[in-house]
């Protein structure tokens, strides 16, 4: 039984369809990759799970459990993290802080403090620092590690190599890695099919705001993901998914 | 000496008014609302003591303390009731609705007490009235320390308050980014009704004060505002530190003003007030958040 299960579920941003009627389901411990180019619905369709967005229509169930209604922050102390697109740490706050205002409403769990810190040692010299003056990297760990303080059950990751250098794009993958090895149910969403690719067990494909390819990650290949991203051959989106 | 008198009266004055402001600046600095019925939130808090004193006889202290937990559940049931769907509307509605409120609650004070005016200085026993002869010309009065007092006490603890607390923390999370904040399990309703309650408190607690010092009416609300918002803007919109410099250079501006002509006290206030926004529109100690 998946954990997490999206049924037709149907975004609008104003008059305009962002997520159209999309259902996709996530197993515990699986890491399925949502990917597409800009504008398909991938971040809209991570808001509306993590309750940032009001869905028009459909379902959204979480354990079992129907969670469309509930508030962003129920969300979260039910087991679902975001770290959104932009990190969005709170800037006048040190890390610390960051870290401690997420896990001050959440269960209790394997994720602290101390925790967080040893999945993410970059943060240790930087505990005290304002979250606005950490770099691109930095801010992208300590963002992973605040919505880990909440104990998730589900990790939504949005584009967290946005952005980043490269080597700071290296570093954060290396702590995902680390994290999917453990057990952990990620939600990603990634622009670049080459990172998705390597750590995903699943991908999907959005594109303007439906999926139009869905499969195992070791079972797509390289072309096929290609031309759904880009819609080059529709006729593959209209056999899977659509 | 006497303009050293002066300034000592304007510094305790000065407390006066960063007490009254400190709600004020509490409520912009998580909320970004201007409250505009802060002087009115103010003075109802200081007719319901005088109310629970008159009606119940006791001791002004319990009185304000009843006062104050009443006044609370006031600030928790205007944000969720008003303000919080206001907020809803962008910047311009909220400033709105406060402005109605503030009319409404002194209607309802006319109504309810006529124009006449209330103290609750003869409540107040001797602290009214002592005060300390330093020299022939300087004299500090103990109700002046009194209130200087409280005034550092609440701003430190609310400053203590939003640094060490849990609730402090979620507090200035929610005045940097309110979305992320329940991203991260943070009601931010409840985070905001609780800090209306506390401001509501805050001003209910200086319009007692004000009661004590001197007399209040249902039309004393806007007066206090304007002394509230002075105090805001002088030290930096949403810093609370500087809420407490801004009631001293209010203050003091006052008194000094007093000094050269007895009829330009306030007039000397409103004109450092237009010399800081000119010059320097963050305030003083210009806010870097909530907590500042």
């Amino acid at each position: 039984m998946p954990i997490l299960k999206v049924e037709s579920l149907d975004v609008r941003h104003g008059l305009l369809p962002a997520v159209r009627h999309v259902s996709l389901a996530v197993a515990e411990g699986e890491t399925l990759a949502l990917v597409g180019a800009n504008g398909a619905g991938k971040t809209t369709l991570m808001r509306a799970i993590a309750g940032a967005h009001k869905p028009s229509g459909g379902r959204i169930v979480f354990e079992g459990t129907d969670i469309t209604a509930v508030p962003a922050h129920e969300r979260v102390r039910a087991g679902i993290a975001l770290v959104p697109e932009g990190r969005r740490l709170f800037p006048e706050l040190t890390v610390e802080e960051n870290l401690l205002v997420a896990g001050q409403n959440s269960k209790q769990g394997h994720w602290n403090v101390e925790s967080v810190l040893d999945a993410f040692p970059i943060l240790k010299p930087l505990y005290k620092k304002r979250a606005a003056n950490l770099s691109g990297g930095e801010q992208q760990a300590a963002a992973i590690g605040r919505a880990l303080m909440t104990n998730p059950r589900v990790l939504l990751l949005d584009e967290v190599s946005l952005g980043l250098s490269p080597l700071a794009v290296e570093g954060v993958y290396h702590s995902l890695q680390t994290l999917i090895a453990g057990g952990a149910t990620i939600l990603l969403v990634e622009q670049d099919l080459g990172r998705a690719a390597a750590v995903a067990t699943r991908i999907a494909c959005m594109l303007e705001g439906r999926i139009v390819l869905e499969g195992a990650a070791d079972s797509l290949t390289r072309q096929q993901i290609t031309e759904a991203y880009f819609g080059l051959n529709r006729r593959v989106a209209n056999g899977v998914g659509a | 000496m006497t303009w050293v008198n002066a300034i000592i009266q304007g510094i305790m004055l000065g407390g006066f008014y960063a007490l009254l402001a400190c709600g004020l600046s509490l409520m912009f600095g998580v909320m970004r609302i201007i409250n505009l019925a802060h002087g009115d939130l103010a003075v109802l808090g200081a007719f319901l003591t005088w109310v629970l004193v008159d009606k119940t006889h006791f001791p002004l202290i319990v009185s304000l303390v009843l006062a104050l937990i009443v006044m609370f559940g006031v600030g928790w049931a205007l944000q969720r009731v008003l303000l919080e769907r206001s907020l809803r509307s962008g910047m311009l509605i909220p400033l709105l609705t406060t402005f109605g409120l503030g009319i409404v609650i002194e209607n309802l004070l006319l109504e309810a007490f006529s124009p006449d005016v209330r103290s609750l200085g003869g409540n107040a026993g001797v602290v009214t009235t002592a005060s300390w002869r330093i020299t022939d010309q300087l004299s500090i009065s103990a109700l002046g320390i009194l209130i200087l007092g409280v005034a550092i006490i609440v701003l430190g603890g609310l400053h203590l308050f939003l640094a060490r607390t849990s609730l402090g923390r979620a507090m200035r999370a929610t005045a940097q980014d309110p979305d992320t904040a329940e991203l991260v399990g943070v009601d931010s309703r409840s985070v905001y009704a609780r800090a209306a309650g506390i401001a509501v408190v805050t001003a209910a607690l200086a319009g007692a004060f004000l009661a004590i010092r001197a007399v209040v009416d249902p039309s004393s609300g806007p007066t206090q505002l304007i002394f509230a918002f002075e105090a805001v803007v002088i030290g930096g919109f949403g810093s609370l530190w500087g809420t407490l410099l801004g009631g001293f250079v209010l203050g003091v501006a006052q008194t000094i003003g007093a000094q050269i002509d007895p009829q330009s006290s306030a007039l000397a206030g409103h004109l450092v007030f237009l010399a800081v926004l000119a010059f320097r529109s963050g305030g003083i100690l210009m806010a870097r958040g909530a907590e500042a």
